[in-house]
């Protein structure tokens, strides 16, 4: 031993002492605080009753449905993304501007995008003006003003942005899958769709699972801001999400309580898929 | 004999243009679908810097055209009023301060996890894996009414300690992956001159993880610059809000003249862009480093 025993808690101390401020006391707070109301001036235990609230209530089954609607957009995201990496790894010309132009949309902030968008899907924005120049008039509507459309649109943004994120993580696994795998393949007259299936597909099996693993995160955890610059949950509560719900509980209406209940269900959630993931992909290699 | 060699000839010559052509078409198909998928990518980010050169006027008479003539009167506009300026330099001091702070707390611990045995190493570093799904609006409500009692909220510091806290488990996931690739050897060789660890840390793993530091700082800041729920939440007096926050604010206020928010979503994007553009390799390094193995 180079060093005393203390010495590495030393070195640790900083980043942990964050990590239990931000992650370790809000999270066990929060399963206190969900089974506790105020009575009056006091925080009471409550048992489950704020959970009974939460699936008594509308607006929560609203957003926890539009959740799972947003999941409907992975296997979307995951297939374009496969399909525009493959095209581009044909050697197109000007594959590399391309690269870059798809993963442009990656790199601004969502609240830039959401307001860009949402003056583009107005009445009267370029959308509707794009739609009447080719004779499609009679399609123009107040796109996320209508709460058949809303979600859909949001839905459109949010590929619209991550997906270069999956384009350029699958073209430079491409690259490094060995030249001669593909010419054995050809030599055995596969055609070009074989060719995807039998050794691109699989060739990529790590970075496909990695890339729809974080679209499901997304879709589940990461979309307050896009909702919230948008639409804000509207029109009606059309667009809301569990996000959203928590923040306009904890802030808005000021019953924490039932943000905390909320928050305790997402964790859950969370908790649910990392299983499911874990059972569906095998066990990761563990930390070393 | 000859005569049926050249027919087959023929045919094979025949064959190889039909081969090419049809590679051709295959080709001229990608290129096809590339174009279309570049102008849709393309087509919002050229609307917002377009229509931020324009006037009212312009802008309701064409939509998406390029202007007659370019006006920089928007952009004097999105300044005007101080508001807009504070919201600048409120972004860049929390993205500055707290990705400083995050390098260095997430060193110091990947340095131990990476260099060091201790009790609890593995469980510290297979929770700081977890942690990373966390989503942060979870902590939303604890993290306020904590920051009540400590009565941070409205100061930098309670959205720098939480930024801080939620970079860290993948700034330290990936500074731990690059310090194991540095040969023991040479912290030995330090070591047999008496170097301290803290030394070892300074001039040997620092100085060595350049490139691990760059990717790190570049990918924490654009998080930090474009992050939207902390700030709204902590930041909510008018001259702390930082520039995300102040374009939703924007956004309602100029609701009615387009072009002058599109002006603020441009200054807003310009040094994302520009970081991007000076550091694209290591950038789509740091992104892609969960995928890789």
């Amino acid at each position: 031993m180079k060093y005393k025993w203390y010495e590495p808690y030393l070195f640790i101390a900083p980043g942990t002492i964050i990590l239990l401020l931000v992650f370790f006391y809000p999270v066990v707070r929060l399963f206190r605080d969900s089974l506790m109301a105020p009575r009056g001036n006091e925080m009471v235990l409550v048992g489950l009753s704020n959970f009974r609230y939460l699936f008594s209530d509308d607006v929560f089954r609203m957003a926890i449905a539009n959740n799972a609607k947003l999941l409907l957009s992975v296997p979307i995201m995951v297939v374009l993304a496969l399909f525009l990496a493959i095209l581009l790894f044909e050697q197109i010309r000007g594959w590399q501007f391309y690269r870059t132009t798809l993963f442009l949309p990656y790199l601004l902030s969502i609240t830039v995008v959401g307001v860009i968008f949402g003056y583009m899907f107005q009445y009267r924005g370029v959308v509707n003006t794009l739609l009447q120049g080719i004779g499609l008039g009679t399609l123009a509507k107040d796109w996320l003003g209508k709460s058949e459309y809303a979600l859909w649109v949001v839905m459109i943004v949010i590929i619209w942005k991550e997906v270069g994120f999956g384009v350029v993580l699958f073209l430079a696994r491409l690259m490094s899958v060995q030249e001669e795998l593909f010419e054995a393949a050809r030599l055995d007259g596969a055609n070009w769709l074989q060719l995807q299936w039998y050794i691109t597909i699989p060739q990529l099996k790590s970075v496909i699972e990695f890339f729809t693993v974080i679209s499901v995160f997304t879709m589940l955890s990461w979309v307050f801001n896009y909702i919230y610059v948008m639409t804000n949950g509207g029109p009606g509560n059309a667009t809301m999400v569990t996000e959203l719900y928590i923040y306009l509980m904890g802030f808005r209406y000021r019953m924490m309580h039932i943000a905390s209940a909320t928050s305790v269900l997402l964790v859950g959630i969370t908790i649910v898929f990392i299983l499911l993931q874990n059972r569906i992909l095998g066990e990761e290699g563990a930390y070393a | 004999m000859a005569v049926k060699s050249q027919v087959g000839e023929r045919a094979t010559a025949g064959e190889s243009v039909r081969l090419k052509a049809r590679r051709w078409a295959w080709l001229a198909f990608c290129e096809l679908v590339m174009i279309i998928s570049a102008v849709v990518a393309l087509f919002p980010i050229y609307f917002m810097v377009v229509t931020s050169f324009k006037t009212q006027k312009e802008y309701i008479a064409d939509r998406w055209g390029l202007p007659a003539r370019i006006t920089f009167d928007n952009y004097v506009a999105a300044f005007a009023g101080k508001a807009f300026g504070q919201w600048f330099l409120n972004s860049t001091i929390l993205t500055v301060v707290s990705v400083l702070l995050v390098s260095l707390c997430a060193g110091l611990a990947a340095y131990a996890l990476a260099r060091m045995d201790f009790i609890g190493r593995r469980l510290l570093g297979n929770l700081n894996i977890s942690l990373m799904i966390v989503p942060p609006v979870v902590m939303l409500v604890p993290l306020f009414l904590l920051m009540v009692e400590l009565k941070l909220v409205n100061t930098y510091a309670s959205a720098i300690l939480i930024y801080v806290g939620l970079m860290m488990p993948f700034s330290t996931y990936l500074l731990t992956n690059f310090f194991k690739t540095i040969p023991q050897d040479i912290v030995d060789a330090a070591y047999m001159d008496g170097c301290s660890n803290l030394g070892i840390f300074w001039r040997i793993m620092l100085p060595l993880s350049g490139p691990a530091f760059f990717t790190l700082i570049v990918v924490n800041a654009m998080w930090v610059w474009n992050e939207l729920l902390i700030a709204l939440v902590f930041l909510q007096d008018n001259a702390l809000k930082t520039l995300m926050v102040g374009l939703t604010v924007f956004k309602s206020r100029y609701n009615l003249n387009i072009p002058v928010t599109m002006a603020g979503l441009v200054v807003a994007t310009v040094p994302i862009v520009a970081l991007y553009l000076a550091s694209q390799k290591s950038f789509i390094r740091g992104l892609t480093a969960g995928a890789v193995k």
